[in-house]
């Protein structure tokens, strides 16, 4: 089992460990409910080191990059890029966020459970073009500070200014001995930013944010708040049995682009749609968890990808992958809880409105 | 926490016995395993549940677990305040009881842990 450079940090401050794609990982400190209220009124910081880094190196880098993924990887050394990683029948292998740090110099930023499988993948697709594909993971640590509060103390932080970045770009910067990758990033639906950097460098950069009152949340809490702001989860709303268009994420596959892994496939996807993602809620206490089956009256109609009771929502609310002629919205619907049919309802699977800062005309 | 005087399982339920009804709960190793409790599902009254089966569900914002009877049972009484707070659980294990129970074969007593052999343990 891997442990982060954090892993003694999380110990000190009593968290309840679990383990999350071979790492042992904080699932919470105090509770995932504080958590989540924290980064949602205030700021919360996460330790997500376990993601994978993968860097492209070589004159072609960017032509390989842009074969390889979905969405369009433009020659912009501040933009950071989410994008999907198709196999050739179109269905996603992981979903990424692309950082262009040079010309021939890209970073890749993976989901931890999918670190392998996405490395042979990228290394086996390689061939032919005049770069490499590096696994990185290993190097670096990584910290994501989230929450309406950020802004005021991010520069205090790093020493440096980055509250002038706009929601998905980033910025190198000195720090201490060396430098960082800071972006303004983050899943959680909350404004909110990425730091990427050596072990030691973050592990000062996680005692200075605790200093400075940001809540440390685990695992359990990002959970609720990508879940809360409609954020999809691989091997949840996103997996190599789901097509990007089901997923509701057609926005990361652009079909106008030069030839890229898995286009022609996304060509008869799109045309032939027959599931969709919907966001429901249950009529009456309970819980849709994961993969949970739902019902149209006797009628196996689909699965729960999530599903949660959030604290200061009145009603269970979730997303299912369904078919798409019940996805209408205020159908009613049935979730199969331990034996029980559970009634619901379709409804929006906005459950909140996301709070990303989109500066300087972006 | 291991409260005195009290019967428990393997699978971290606790048993209060008196004669021939047993009270029954979750011990504090399970709540603090589960993390913050958000919804507890309860059996009917009345109904008639054998010994390792599931008499209802206890589930943490994270993840669903079900509840199972050490012994066989039937269900006298249900505590229906954890409805609507069953965040007692986490505050209050040993005190939150779920349900009360009548013993239907008392030799299956024998199989409980005294407080001095239970281990929180996973």
């Amino acid at each position: 089992m891997k442990k982060t450079s954090l892993y003694e940090h999380h110990l000190k401050l009593n968290s309840k460990m679990i383990e999350y794609a071979g790492y042992l990982m904080p699932v919470y400190y105090q509770g995932i409910q504080s958590e989540h209220h924290s980064v949602r009124t205030h700021m919360g910081v996460f330790d997500v080191s376990h993601m994978g880094e993968f860097l492209i190196e070589g004159k072609d880098a960017l032509t390989f990059v842009n074969y390889l993924v979905s969405n369009i990887i433009v020659d912009d050394l501040s933009k950071v890029t989410y994008t999907l990683l198709l196999n050739e029948q179109g269905y996603p292998l992981d979903d990424l966020l692309v950082y262009v740090i040079g010309k021939e110099n890209i970073l890749l930023v993976v989901n931890a459970g999918n670190k392998e499988k996405d490395f042979d993948w990228v290394s086996s697709k390689v061939d032919g073009f005049d770069c490499v594909a590096r696994d990185i993971s290993d190097n670096f640590s990584q910290i994501a500070i989230q929450g309406p509060k950020t802004q005021d103390i991010i520069d205090k932080i790093l020493d440096a200014t980055v509250s002038d970045l706009s929601f998905m770009h980033y910025k190198v910067v000195p720090y201490k001995e060396g430098h960082v990758i800071v972006s303004r990033t983050g899943y959680t639906g909350e404004d909110g930013f990425e730091i990427y950097g050596y072990h030691n460098f973050i592990i000062d950069l996680w005692n200075d944010s605790l200093a400075l009152d940001v809540t440390p949340c685990g695992l359990g809490a990002r959970d609720t708040l990508r879940f809360q702001a409609n954020l999809p989860l691989y091997g949840q709303e996103i997996s190599e049995t789901i097509t990007p268009y089901e997923a509701g994420l057609g926005f990361a596959v652009k079909l106008d682009k030069m030839n890229f892994i898995g286009k022609e496939a996304c060509i008869k996807h799109k045309e032939e749609k027959t599931r969709k993602l919907v966001g429901f809620e249950l009529l009456e206490k309970n819980i849709p968890r994961h993969d949970y089956e739902v019902y149209k009256d006797e009628k196996l109609i689909g699965h729960v990808t999530t599903g949660y009771l959030l604290a200061g929502f009145e009603k269970p609310i979730g997303l299912a992958l369904i078919e798409k002629e019940y996805g209408k919205l205020g159908t009613e619907i049935s979730i199969k809880i331990r034996n029980k049919m559970v009634p619901a309802s379709i409804r929006d699977k906005k459950f909140y409105t996301k709070n990303y800062k989109k500066l300087g005309g972006f | 926490m291991i409260k005195k005087g009290l019967l428990y399982a393997k699978s971290h339920e606790w048993l209060n016995v008196d004669g021939k009804t047993a009270t029954v709960g979750i011990s504090d190793h399970a709540q603090d395993n589960l993390g913050d409790v958000v919804f507890i599902e309860l059996p009917q009254v009345g109904q008639t549940i054998k010994k390792g089966e599931s008499f209802g569900a206890v589930e943490s914002v994270k993840a669903a677990s079900d509840m199972y009877l050490p012994i066989s049972g039937k269900i006298l009484e249900v505590n229906s305040a954890l409805e609507n707070t069953p965040e007692l659980l986490n505050s209050d294990p040993y005190g939150s009881w779920i349900v009360k129970l009548e013993i239907l074969d008392e030799k299956e007593l024998d199989s409980l842990l005294k407080d001095s052999e239970y281990k929180e343990e996973d």
